[in-house]
C-alpha cells in the first residue's frame, strides 16, 4: 500500500467516524431532560412563543427528520443560534477558535520539543541523576491534573512572582492586532508590532506550559524507554561496526525508530491538550473556544455544545491522520506492509 | 516493544502437589510484582487509601466536618494540632474532608469500571471473534466514534446536560470508558482467534460460547486487569475534574476537585485549602499507577522492562 492510498483510506474512515459522532451528539442533546424550546427561550417565554420556536426548529418532527435538518445545516456551516450569545454558533466558533489553536499549537510544540529532548537526555545518561530526576518528575507530571497545575501556576505567576503575565491574551489597555489569522502573535508580527507580539507571546507561555505538562512527562518517558530498548538492537551494532560516528548513530539511527511509540501517543495527547484546554482556559481567563464551550455546557446551550464538540471531533480526527502519516514516514514497516 | 523473551522463572513447571504449586505460583507472582519497588509503594498507598475511605468516620479527626458544618471562629485556620492540614473557609477540617472525599472517588471508580469493563470487553471479544463480519464493523465503528472525541470533553458535555450529581457524573464517565476496553480486547481476541488452540476447539465441535468465553477470554484478561488498575487512577482524575467545575458530587459532601476549586479563591493566604487536596489527588493517582505497573509486570511474563 502506498502513502496516498493509506491517506485516502484514513480520510474515508474519518468521515464515517465524524458522521457517527454527529449522530451521538444529536441524540445526547435531544434526550436531555427538559424541553429544548424552554431551554432556549427561558422560563418567562409564553406558550405561543414556545410553539413558534418548536415549529421553526422542526422540534415536532420525528427524530430522524430533525437530525436530517440539523446535519444539513451543519454541512453548510450553520450550527444554529447560541442561546447564550444570541449569535450564530458558527460565528462564535470562528471568533473563539484561533485563541485556542494558538495556545494549543504552542503547547504541542513545547510538548514535542521538550519531550524528545528530555527523553533523549535521560536515555543517554541512563541511571544518572538527570535520569532519576526525569523519571520521578515524569511520574508526578502524569498524576498532576491539568487544573491543579494551572491553579498552582496561576498562584505562582499571578501573585507570588509576577514576572510573566498570566490572565487573558493581552495586558489591559493594549488593542488586539487587526485579525488576519486570529493568532495575536502572528498578526502582530505581520504588522511588525514587536512590543505587541512580545506581550501576546508572554501571555501564551504559562497557559501553554500548564496545558502540555502532563503529555510532556508521558512522552519523555516513552522516548526514554524506546531509546534504551533500541540501543541494544543489531542494526546499531552493525552501523557502529561500519564506523558511523556516535553522533550520527544517536540522531539518525537510534532516535528515529525510538520516536514511533511517542508519536503514536502524541495524537492522543494533542487531543487531550484540546480537552484539557477546557479547564485551562477557564482558569487563565483565556477567551478561546473551550471557555466558550464550558460556558455553553453550564448554561445547557445545546447548539453551542453540539457545535463545539463536532469541531473538537474534527480537529482530533485531522490530528490523528497527520500522526498516522508521520508514523508511516518514521516506520517503513507500516507503510510497506499494508496495515 | 520487541518479542517478549521467555523468563525462566515464569516458565519452569513446579513439582509437587497442588497446594505447593499454588504457593509456588504466588511466590513467583510476588517476585515479579515486587522486583520494582515502586509497585510495592503503590500497593501500600492503595491499601492505605482504601482503608481510609472505608474507615473514614472512625479515623478522621472531625467526622462531623464532612457535611454542612460551620465554625466561623476557625475559618481558614492554618495547620495546627487540631486541624492537621488546616481548616477551610467554613472552619471545617481539611484532613477530614479529604478522607471523606476518597469515598466518593473510589465509589465512582469502582462503579464506572464495574460497568464499562464487562460491557467493553464483551463487545470487543464479540467483534474480535467475528472479525470481518458485520458485527465486527458495527461494534468497532461505534467504538471509533466514541474514541474520536477526548473522553473528558464528552464526559463534560453529558454531565452538563444532566443534573449535576455524582450518579450522573458516573453515567457520563461510563459512557466514555467502555470503548477503551472494547478496542483493547478486540485487538487481543482478533489475534487469538487464529491460534491453534482456538482452531482445534472449533474442529472438535466446541460451541461458540465455549470458544469465546473459555478459550479466547482467559487469554485477554492480563492486559484488561493491568489497565483496570491504572484506570482507577484515571477515573478518579476525571471525577475530580468534573467536580472541579461543579459537575460531580455536590456540596456539602466533600470531593477533591471541588475542594481545589473552592480553595483557589482563598489563595495564596489559605494555601492549605488547595495544596492538600491537590496533593491527595496526586498521591492517589500515583498509587494506582504504580500498582497498575506492578500488576502489569506480574502478569506479563518475562517481558523486559526498563523502567
Amino acid at each position: 500500500m502506498n502513502l496516498s492510498d493509506f491517506i485516502l483510506k484514513r480520510a474515508v474512515m474519518s468521515v464515517i467516524v465524524l458522521a457517527g459522532l454527529s449522530v451521538v451528539i444529536f441524540v445526547v442533546a435531544r434526550i436531555v431532560p427538559g424541553d429544548p424550546a424552554r431551554l432556549a427561550l427561558g422560563s418567562t417565554a409564553s406558550e405561543t412563543a414556545l410553539e413558534t420556536f418548536r415549529t421553526e426548529n422542526h422540534l415536532l418532527e420525528p427524530l430522524p427528520v430533525q437530525y436530517a435538518y440539523w446535519i444539513g445545516g451543519v454541512l453548510q456551516g450553520n450550527f444554529g443560534l447560541s442561546t447564550g450569545t444570541k449569535r450564530p454558533v458558527a460565528k462564535d466558533i470562528l471568533e473563539f477558535l484561533p485563541a485556542t489553536l494558538e495556545m494549543a499549537l504552542l503547547a504541542a510544540l513545547m510538548l514535542i520539543v521538550f519531550s524528545i529532548a528530555i527523553g533523549a537526555l535521560a536515555a543517554r545518561r541512563r541511571n544518572s541523576f538527570i535520569d532519576g530526576a526525569v523519571r520521578v518528575l515524569s511520574y508526578i507530571g502524569i498524576a498532576l491534573p491539568g487544573f491543579v497545575v494551572a491553579t498552582l501556576l496561576l498562584l505562582l505567576f499571578g501573585s507570588l512572582w509576577p514576572v510573566i503575565p498570566v490572565l487573558g491574551r493581552l495586558s489591559p489597555g493594549l488593542t488586539p492586532p487587526q485579525a488576519i489569522t486570529g493568532f495575536y502573535t502572528i498578526d502582530s508580527l505581520i504588522r511588525l508590532n514587536l512590543p505587541l507580539f512580545w506581550n501576546a507571546f508572554l501571555h501564551l507561555l504559562v497557559p501553554a506550559a500548564a496545558l502540555c505538562l502532563g503529555g510532556l512527562c508521558q512522552e519523555a518517558r516513552l522516548v526514554r524507554s524506546a531509546m534504551i530498548e533500541n540501543s541494544g538492537r543489531d542494526f546499531l551494532t552493525a552501523m557502529r561496526g561500519y564506523g558511523v560516528p556516535e553522533r550520527v548513530l544517536a540522531g539518525k539511527y537510534l532516535l528515529k525508530p525510538s520516536l514511533i511509540p511517542a508519536v503514536s501517543c502524541m495524537g492522543m495527547d494533542v487531543a487531550a491538550l484540546m480537552s484539557n484546554a477546557f479547564l485551562i482556559e477557564v482558569i487563565f481567563d483565556w477567551p478561546g473556544i473551550s471557555r466558550y464551550g464550558m460556558t455553553a455546557m453550564l448554561a445547557k446551550d445545546l447548539n453551542a455544545i453540539s457545535g463545539v464538540i463536532l469541531i473538537f471531533g474534527a480537529i482530533f480526527v485531522i490530528v490523528n491522520i497527520i500522526v498516522d502519516i508521520v508514523v508511516a514516514w518514521l516506520d517503513p514497516r507500516i507503510r510497506l506492509g499494508g496495515a | 516493544m520487541g518479542t517478549p523473551e521467555k523468563n525462566p522463572v515464569g516458565e519452569t513447571a513446579p513439582a509437587g502437589d497442588g497446594r505447593e504449586r499454588r504457593t509456588d505460583t504466588l511466590k513467583k507472582a510476588w517476585y515479579r510484582f515486587s522486583r520494582n519497588k515502586l509497585s510495592v509503594v503503590g500497593l501500600a498507598v492503595v491499601t492505605l487509601v482504601v482503608l481510609l475511605a472505608l474507615l473514614a468516620p472512625v479515623v478522621s479527626p472531625h467526622p462531623q466536618h464532612a457535611s454542612a458544618y460551620t465554625d466561623f471562629a476557625n475559618s481558614c485556620a492554618p495547620p495546627s494540632a487540631e486541624f492537621p492540614l488546616g481548616a477551610d473557609n467554613m472552619g471545617r477540617d481539611i484532613l477530614t474532608r479529604v478522607i471523606f472525599s476518597l469515598r466518593g472517588a473510589l465509589y465512582m471508580a469502582v462503579i464506572v469500571l464495574a460497568i464499562s469493563v464487562p460491557v467493553g470487553s464483551f463487545l470487543g471479544i464479540m467483534a474480535g471473534y467475528m472479525k470481518n463480519s458485520w458485527v465486527d464493523y458495527l461494534i468497532m465503528r461505534v467504538t471509533d466514534v466514541f474514541l474520536s472525541v477526548p473522553a473528558l470533553l464528552l464526559a463534560l458535555a453529558v454531565a452538563s446536560l444532566l443534573e449535576p450529581n455524582l450518579t450522573n457524573a458516573m453515567i457520563a464517565v461510563t459512557i466514555m470508558w467502555w470503548p477503551w476496553y472494547a478496542r483493547l480486547v478486540y485487538g487481543m481476541a482478533s489475534s487469538c482467534r487464529n491460534e491453534y488452540y482456538v482452531i482445534s476447539a472449533e474442529l472438535i465441535g466446541a460451541g461458540r460460547l465455549h470458544i469465546i468465553f473459555r478459550e479466547i477470554l482467559p487469554n485477554c484478561l492480563a492486559p484488561v486487569f493491568t489497565k483496570m488498575a491504572l484506570d482507577v487512577g484515571w477515573v478518579i482524575l476525571i471525577g475530580a475534574t468534573l467536580s472541579y467545575v461543579g459537575l460531580g458530587e455536590q456540596p456539602p459532601t466533600p470531593s477533591l476537585g471541588q475542594m481545589v476549586a473552592d480553595g483557589a479563591r482563598y489563595m495564596p493566604e489559605a494555601w492549605w485549602m488547595t495544596i492538600f487536596p491537590s496533593l491527595a489527588i496526586v498521591v492517589v493517582i500515583l498509587g494506582f499507577n504504580f500498582l497498575g505497573d506492578g500488576i502489569g509486570d506480574m502478569l506479563a511474563r518475562g517481558e523486559n522492562r526498563h523502567d
